[in-house]
């Protein structure tokens, strides 16, 4: 117990545990409108061009000669992964099967980028290890600020526009037919993912970035049945993961980000071996017991019964 | 009902808002890649009239519906709905749209209750409005579907699903309702379900635009048919003469899905004064 109260006491933990609380409520509530949408993988693909921000915000930054040369990373990470996402947003409404092929090369061309601007900006393979798998260890105070800010703005637009993200998600042609704004809302979605990588880049890392907003997500999706449920397990399972996933690291030398993910994907396993048993017990036989049966069957063994009505030939 | 300022493309003169129809397409054509799926198609509908629109498959009669209500857009002509071109003019409070049915359920469950209440989103407004819960639950009553408000619509039938959609055009209370394809497919207790909440919103004034294989359970209600066939009118009037075989008071239509012939001929209708060349592209239409 002392143990506990020595790792909440500890100013480098208290800030580590602020952003993975906060980044573990926030990727989910992101990650379900893209599971929704069918771009699960989107988060994957803007952490790519987001390492070429965090690239060239240390190039701009060592240019200048600012101290330390990475403080314009996280700023570099945001611009870069907004234009990422609104690009591959457009070319996701242009073509429809050059759109795949678009998108891989701009995710290739942002990690290599990425790792060609850092060695150019004299950076080691050490600090690009810490924005590939996260560094939460290292977070200081207006990192702190910044996650705050941020997922203060991702929740804000979130779920206080769900119902229009969620139109929009579900079933986009009924939202033309109701001339909602689908562009603006479509953009909405990807720069809320944009805005969830960087802050969750810290946390678990660009190349974990995306586990963090899906896997809750699949999870809420096994146990309910509603949009706004899958939301909220997905958002408890993240803090959980985060927060348990960084604790176990204050005594244990391991990758945060890595244990973090791990975890995210034990709860998946466990609760997709447990659910069917759980659900079967739940479950009625005969789905549509209100629906009457629409063509007489003998019944096996017996007579034919009163036939309800019968198929004209 | 307030007399709006309306752009009416009939003139200078501002004509009262009821006398503008809820529909006026005028010489619309539409491509879709490279083949022409609309041909110069005009479509009036007035208000209080309850239109079907028939057609083989691949008449283009969905690609007709889902012009109008601004999902494909028109590479000419032009669409106006209660008196406005589409786009940010349309009071699309008043207009609501059922799709064929989406077959494949969506990545995260949804509850009934969460799809129709997205009903309530139009326009400019993005935020459910106050007691939206009890709209979405008259909406569900209206279809007959109250005590499914919090299933999953993929725990629902296909034809409680259709139903759901319907109710999600529904919910905020339009007065134009199109309907694409409403019936396909769907079991009897849907489609019984259907026709009696088709009654009840076409005594109160509903317009109605409804595409359909056949005119089935609604043909007491409709008043005009308009008939496609390769992407143009064929026929606007009186509904049609049935194929040999089709509808009719001989035709006991018990269960229209039960044998694939009635849904995959190529033309239920034989027009009066129509040709009686077989069409000779009778595959489905282009998927959205």
């Amino acid at each position: 117990m002392s143990g506990l109260w020595e790792m909440v006491t500890d100013p480098f933990m208290q800030r580590a545990l602020v952003a993975a609380l906060l980044v573990g409520v926030s990727a989910p509530v992101v990650g379900t409108y893209l599971v929704q949408k069918r771009l699960a993988l989107l988060g994957d693909g803007i952490g790519h061009v987001a390492l070429t921000g965090v690239a060239l915000g240390w190039l701009v930054g060592a240019a200048m000669g600012l101290v330390p040369d990475d403080v314009l990373a996280v700023p570099g990470a945001v611009v870069a992964a907004v234009a990422g996402s609104v690009l591959i947003e457009v070319v996701r409404r242009r073509g429809r099967t050059s759109g795949d092929l678009a998108l891989a090369i701009l995710f290739y061309g942002g990690i290599a980028g990425g790792v060609l601007l850092i060695g150019l900006a004299g950076g080691s393979s050490g600090s690009l290890m810490a924005y590939l798998f996260g560094s939460i260890s290292s977070v200081t105070l207006s990192d702190v600020w910044v996650t705050v800010a941020l997922c203060g703005l991702i929740l804000l637009i979130g779920l206080g526009l769900r119902a229009a993200l969620f139109s929009v998600s579900h079933d986009e042609e009924f939202a033309v037919s109701s001339g909602l704004p689908v562009w603006a809302l479509n953009m909405a979605v990807a720069v809320l993912a944009a805005l969830t990588v960087t802050v969750a880049m810290r946390v678990v890392g660009l190349l974990l970035v995306s586990a963090l907003m899906i896997v809750p997500v699949a999870i809420g999706q096994l146990v309910t049945r509603s949009f706004r449920r899958t939301m909220l397990v997905g958002s408890v399972v993240g803090v959980l993961v985060c927060v348990t996933g960084l604790s176990i690291t204050y005594w244990h030398n391991v990758s945060p980000g890595a244990l973090i993910v791990v975890l995210a994907i034990a709860v998946y396993v466990v609760v997709a071996a447990l659910h069917p048993l759980l659900a079967r017990r739940r479950a009625p036989v005969d789905p549509h017991p209100d629906i009457p049966d629409d063509v007489a069957v003998a019944p096996a063994g017996a007579g034919r019964g009163a036939p309800q009505e019968e198929c004209t030939p | 009902m307030t007399t709006l300022a309306t752009d009416s493309p009939s003139g200078a003169t501002t004509p009262p808002d009821d006398a503008v129809p809820a529909i006026e397409a005028r010489d619309v054509h539409v491509r879709l890649g490279a083949s022409p799926v609309l041909r110069g198609v005009d479509l009036t509908v007035r208000r209080g009239e309850v239109v079907a629109l028939l057609g083989a498959n691949g008449s283009g009669k969905s690609t007709l519906v889902r012009t109008l209500v601004g999902v494909l857009p028109a590479t000419a002509g032009s669409v106006h709905l209660f008196g406005h071109a589409l786009g940010n003019a349309v009071p699309w409070s008043r207009v609501g749209y059922v799709p064929q049915r989406v077959s494949a359920a969506a990545g995260v469950p949804s509850t009934a209750a969460e799809v129709v209440a997205s009903g309530l989103l139009h326009g400019r407004r993005l935020r459910l409005p106050r007691g939206w819960r009890s709209r979405v639950r008259e909406a569900l009553d209206l279809v007959g579907l109250a005590d499914r408000a919090r299933y999953a619509t993929h725990q629902l039938s296909g034809g409680q699903q259709q139903r759901v959609l319907i109710a999600r055009a529904l919910v905020r209370r339009p007065e134009l309702l199109v309907l694409d394809e409403p019936v396909a497919g769907v079991d009897r207790p849907s489609q019984e379900a259907f026709a009696a909440t088709m009654t009840r919103l076409v005594a109160d004034g509903m317009t109605v635009l409804v595409v359909l294989h056949e005119l089935g359970e609604l043909a007491p209600l409709v008043q005009r048919c308009v008939v496609l066939r390769h992407g143009k009118v064929v026929h606007d009037g009186a509904p049609p003469a049935p194929q040999p075989g089709h509808g009719g008071e001989a035709h006991e239509h018990v269960h229209p899905h039960a044998h694939g012939r009635t849904v995959q001929r190529p033309e239920d209708v034989r027009l009066a004064d129509g040709p009686f060349e077989r069409p000779d592209d009778t595959e489905d239409e282009v998927a959205p």
